[in-house]
């Protein structure tokens, strides 16, 4: 399996010769050399994990864990050092196939969405960039090898957002986001030293010997971890990067923010989820809490919101909060007894990947077609654009939960696994699935149907994007209307052996009812051209309204901690001191010993009745002390 | 001749050669050959050096010459290297060969600017290879004095102020030290200079320990701009034309932390291990504080010697972890800080040379006017961050996980505060690479401004691939350090 380097290699050597070459390559070059290499290692990836399902299970049951190469990086001490490898095991092959499969997609698809941008180049030189950090991240074989591609990912993301450098929300956008995951990693990073340091190790499975000995660290490390998965992965309140992070070109959100990094959260808990069902499933549980009001929160925000990508970055947080839950309740590793979860955070991982890029790049179409990200610049678009209008619509159910298509399944496997947990937070789930229902057809209805800007669209009309922006869409609609029929348990379950999804048609019923409830109270509010409905339900919730509209008030209330608190109570003053104080002193020792010189420099003035009369004195003052003792 | 000898004569037969050139060219011709030579066998030295490890060398020092030339003390021309020593060799020469492309269109007094900058280097390498104590402050006070001339008459801003400030508080340190290098030798018997003979007398009785000990740290911590003593390092800096701020941030204040180890720490243990505690708060504060100052900072140059206050707290703070990792690490980040700032303040004056500002407020979009070297920057700000890829990360990580290999709270704690240092870091460099590389250009003079010349870009590119390397291929360097560091703390502990 020595060819899985190639994985990794081959997106770094395009980043670095796409980028060090930059404008002295043709853009269409640039952009050539990333989607081969990409489509390249989406074959390899697709070959790994048939190869890797293809070899079957072992003895007992499992798909072994295969390390495909691993070499020492940075020694520390004789045990501890970090090491950097491929991992191959049920999650990891699935997240390669996810990773280069919307990557694949997203580079296509800039092609045409990109078309013309100044900086292509490095367009397509950060997207490799961003594509080997990803995959480095889900092959890690140990936590700090995860840790560093993690950083890798963040930076990725950071250049990606800001890639509108002139823009000024789009650099405030990527700072924020940096900054806002640095702090979380910084969690992340001293759960890793208390982890090392207590097991010895920074290996995933570090034996159950080293285990039992840091047995009582192990939550305080893991809940550590789970802050750095926290703000990658949007959960509140560190979730406050990811709908700025929509300043960044659409493809990057759909690849960055929707379907890749901010699921790297959940990954990362599933990595170490053994650990957290063995040493500390209290902590799991407190992030079944997270997530779910991460959830909530997320969903009522996401139905307020006017700007087509901020209602879908809203719809990430809330649809990553459904797959933190569904690991946070699992109570074992068994999937029939407590353990279902795992395998339906996972399938939705995967699905929620798929239509959750196709929403991202079909609203870049729409971005695309009508020059602006507001709703109300739309409406009436399904005569323009047909094809995105039903892939569009496609993701829409999928994510709303109807059957056939994917969403419904795992989410339904998510429904159940929290009923399981307990009947309240089954209720509340299922809630937030109806939310989703119904903000997500509040969306479609106000880009495709209800009134139309027709003043904006005269002057400009719509069209329906090339075949570039298009394939994809195509291909990723596809995906979702048959992905839920993938047997997924056979692959990807808590504890390894084969599971064999059954639909559990109460919880299923449910919530599909509550999905339907959702999308008709939409069709009811939203479909007609007045929206008679919608505004007066506004106006007479504006307090409400209006506190949903601004986040609840979480970005102002983080603007006043870093402004008025860190900058301006910590720094400045700090500063202040270093400048007046320390340095003061300095200064003062400087002045003192020069006006001391200079007071003893009087007494070698040169003079000589000074000398005298100096001379004299001292010679008084002797008798005087000698006659006295 | 000892090949070691060659580092600090290599510059004095440069300056020889630079006194009887007439014009620019021969300047020139001059500088480049001799620090292309310097930086040859440095490299040269570095593999000799792994050579003669891996045939199973097992002396503490390597390359060792010596010749008596104080008889009355005992003072020898002692010289030899080893992991250590090698590294920062390596990292003086890269930066003496940069410093010299980034001062290539210096125009006033430019023969007598490059005579004092190889007399600098004179000390620095001979600070580097001494291993008698009394040669090592030698060679140290030769490194200080031109610093004075350099500041004073090819600075910018309070050059007056700032030099005289720096050469007071160095000089202060350094008399200190000189205090400290007498105590050591008449407390372990006034038999011998040499720094290996003393480690094996290990004679010195506690009771002076506890007082030369904090004499010799802070002595030399002035130098490795430990709090409260750091305050000449952002007027030095600011005032200091590019080239000299390169080697002083990039080189000198790495004399601090190597003597602090070498002197301080291994000839005084049992005094390190008892008073290491308040070193260890100092430092702490040292690494925040400076991080926290950076934030507010408007001047691109106090900006980075907040961050080097900050980056330079953590190589005190890493040996005094007492550990092999920790200290591993921290000449990891001697050697990254060192690349790093000079990367930083070479490409600071390229930017000043050309705006005539270096006041955030008035730069923006520089990105467009000025590709390459702004690609520059924000490359030494994500390395300076910590970015994996990229030097810093690695000796961060080093230090991080060895200062957590203490098992008692104390060390814990002023563990994960210094760990904070990270995300402030982030800050203060977002917060500039945001408002001077990206939005739009607003000062239409800036606009006509041109990218670097061949020269700036062979300054940066070097120094940008030497950060890389270290941080992509880091396992030969901590193998090289950490072989030396092992033996240094085995005796500390014991």
């Amino acid at each position: 399996m020595e060819y899985t380097i190639l994985i990794l290699l081959l997106p770094l050597l395009s980043f670095v010769f796409t980028g060090l070459l930059g404008k002295r390559l043709k853009p269409s070059v640039a952009g050539w050399i990333g989607t081969i290499v990409t489509a390249a290692v989406a074959f390899l990836s697709y070959w790994t994990a048939i190869s890797y399902f293809g070899a079957g299970r072992d003895a007992s049951g499992v798909f072994p864990t295969q390390v495909a190469w691993n070499a020492v990086w940075l020694p520390f001490t004789e045990n501890l050092h970090i090491d950097i490898g491929f991992l191959l095991d049920p999650i990891s092959v699935m997240m390669l196939i996810v990773i280069s499969t919307v990557s694949l997609m997203v580079h296509i698809y800039s092609f045409g969405y990109m078309k013309g941008e100044k900086g292509f180049q490095r367009y397509y030189a950060f997207l490799s960039l961003f594509t080997m950090s990803m995959l480095g991240l889900v092959v890690a074989t140990n936590i700090f090898q995860m840790y560093i591609f993690w950083e890798l990912v963040g930076v990725s993301s950071y250049l990606l957002i800001g890639f509108y450098y002139t823009k000024k929300e789009a650099i405030a956008a990527s700072k924020k986001a940096f900054i806002v995951t640095r702090f979380a990693d910084l969690g992340f990073l001293i759960g890793i030293l208390i982890y090392g340091y207590y097991t010895g190790s920074f290996s995933f499975e570090p034996g159950s010997e080293a285990l039992g000995m840091a047995k009582t660290m192990l939550p305080l490390a893991l809940g550590l971890m789970f802050i750095g998965g926290a703000g990658k992965s949007a959960m509140f309140p560190l979730h406050i990067w990811l709908p700025d992070a929509m300043e960044g070109p659409t493809p990057v959100s759909a690849l960055i923010h929707a379907a890749t990094m901010v699921v790297a959260g959940v990954y990362l808990v599933a990595r170490m989820f053994p650990l957290f069902i063995g040493y500390a499933p209290d902590v799991l549980h407190i992030t079944a809490y997270v997530g779910a009001f991460t959830a909530l929160y997320a969903a009522i925000v996401a139905c307020v919101q006017s700007d087509i990508k901020r209602v879908l970055a809203f719809s990430t947080i809330s649809q990553i909060g459904f797959m933190i839950v569904a690991l946070g309740v699992c109570t074992s590793a068994d999937p029939h007894e407590g353990g279902l979860g795992y395998m339906a955070s996972m399938f939705h991982l995967f699905t929620h990947a798929m239509f959750k890029a196709l929403l991202f790049l079909g609203a870049g179409c729409i971005i695309h077609a009508v020059h602006s990200n507001e709703m109300s610049a739309m409406g009436g678009l399904r005569k323009y654009m047909p094809v995105t209008h039903i892939t569009f619509l496609i993701a829409c159910l999928a994510i709303a939960g109807i059957w056939p298509l994917s969403g419904f399944f795992s989410k339904d496997e998510i429904l159940a696994a929290c009923f399981d947990f307990s009947p309240w937070m089954g209720a509340l789930m299922t809630f937030i699935a109806g939310l989703t229902a119904f903000y997500m057809f509040r969306l479609y209805y106000s880009i495709f149907w209800g009134k139309e800007n027709k003043e904006l669209h005269a002057e400009h009309r719509p069209h329906e994007a090339p075949a570039s922006m298009t394939v994809p869409l195509i291909f990723l609609a596809a995906v979702t209307l048959v992905a839920g029929w993938i047997p997924f348990g056979e692959f990807v379950s808590s504890d390894g052996q084969a599971y064999h999804i059954h639909i559990d048609w109460t919880v299923a019923g449910i919530s599909l009812c509550v999905a339907f409830i959702g999308i008709a109270l939409a069709t009811w509010m939203y479909l007609r051209e007045d929206r008679k409905v919608a505004d007066g339900l506004a106006s007479r919730f504006s307090g409400l309204y209006k506190a949903a509209y601004h986040r609840f008030y979480i970005d102002e209330i983080y603007q006043f901690v870093t402004h008025k608190i860190i900058f301006a109570c910590i720094s400045t003053p700090i500063a202040w001191f270093d400048r007046h104080v320390v340095d003061g002193f300095m200064n003062l020792l400087g002045k003192g010993t020069v006006s001391a010189s200079g007071a003893i420099r009087g007494m070698q003035s040169g003079n000589i009745q000074k000398y005298t009369v100096w001379f004299l004195g001292g010679a008084l003052g002797l008798i005087v002390v000698l006659l006295l003792f | 001749m000892n090949i070691l000898s060659l580092f600090p004569a290599i510059p004095l037969l440069m300056m020889l050669g630079l006194w009887i050139s007439k014009n620019i060219r021969q300047i020139r011709t001059v500088m480049v050959a001799g620090s292309s030579v310097l930086l040859a066998l440095a490299v040269y030295l570095v593999f000799a050096y792994l050579g003669m490890r891996a045939d199973g060398q097992t002396a503490e020092m390597l390359f060792t010459d010596s010749r008596m030339w104080y008889e009355p003390l005992n003072i020898h021309y002692s010289i030899g290297v080893d992991g250590i020593s090698v590294a920062m060799i390596l990292l003086s020469a890269v930066i003496v060969f940069t410093g010299t492309f980034a001062s290539w269109r210096m125009e006033l007094q430019v023969k007598e600017f490059f005579m004092w900058f190889c007399l600098l280097s004179v000390g620095v390498f001979g600070f580097f290879i001494s291993v008698d104590l009394f040669t090592m402050f030698m060679f140290y006070e030769v490194a200080l004095i031109p610093m004075y001339l350099l500041i004073g008459v090819w600075g910018s801003g309070k050059k007056e102020y700032s030099a005289m400030k720096l050469t007071l508080m160095l000089m202060g340190g350094s008399a200190l030290i000189l205090i400290g290098i007498l105590g050591i030798y008449f407390g372990s018997g006034g038999t011998t200079m040499n720094i290996t003979e003393i480690a094996a007398l290990h004679n010195i009785p506690l009771s002076l320990q506890r007082i030369w000990f904090p004499i010799v740290f802070i002595g030399f911590g002035v130098l490795g701009a430990l709090f409260p003593f750091h305050t000449w390092s952002p007027d030095g800096h600011a005032s200091a034309p590019t080239a000299v701020s390169m080697l002083h941030a990039g080189v000198l204040m790495k004399l601090g932390g190597y003597g602090c180890f070498r002197v301080a720490m291994y000839l005084l243990p049992e005094a390190a291990q008892q008073l290491s505690w308040i070193f260890i708060i100092l430092t702490t504060i040292s690494v925040v504080y400076g991080a926290f100052s950076a934030c507010v900072q408007t001047d691109l140059k106090y900006i980075n010697a907040y961050s080097s206050v900050s980056h330079c707290g953590l190589v005190l703070f890493a040996i005094l972890m007492m550990n092999t990792t920790a200290a591993t690490g921290a000449v990891m980040q001697m050697l990254s800080h060192g690349l790093m700032t000079a990367l930083f303040f070479a490409l600071i004056g390229m930017i000043y040379g050309r705006t005539h500002t270096r006041d955030i407020r008035e730069l923006s979009g520089l990105m467009k006017v000025m590709p390459f070297l702004s690609v520059g920057y924000v490359i030494a700000g994500l390395a300076n961050l910590g970015l994996p890829g990229f030097s810093g990360f690695v000796a961060e990580m080093t230090i991080f996980n060895g200062a957590f290999m203490n098992h008692d709270t104390f060390h814990r704690v002023v563990t994960i505060i210094a760990c904070t240092s990270i995300v402030i870091t982030a800050v203060y460099i977002l917060r500039l690479i945001g408002k001077i590389l990206y939005g739009t250009c607003n000062n239409p003079e800036h606009l006509k401004l041109k990218d670097a010349t061949w020269d700036e870009r062979i300054a940066v590119t070097v120094l940008v691939i030497a950060i890389a390397g270290l941080g992509l291929y880091p396992i030969w360097m901590n193998d090289m350090i950490s072989n030396s560091v092992t033996s240094i703390i085995a005796h500390i502990l014991n």
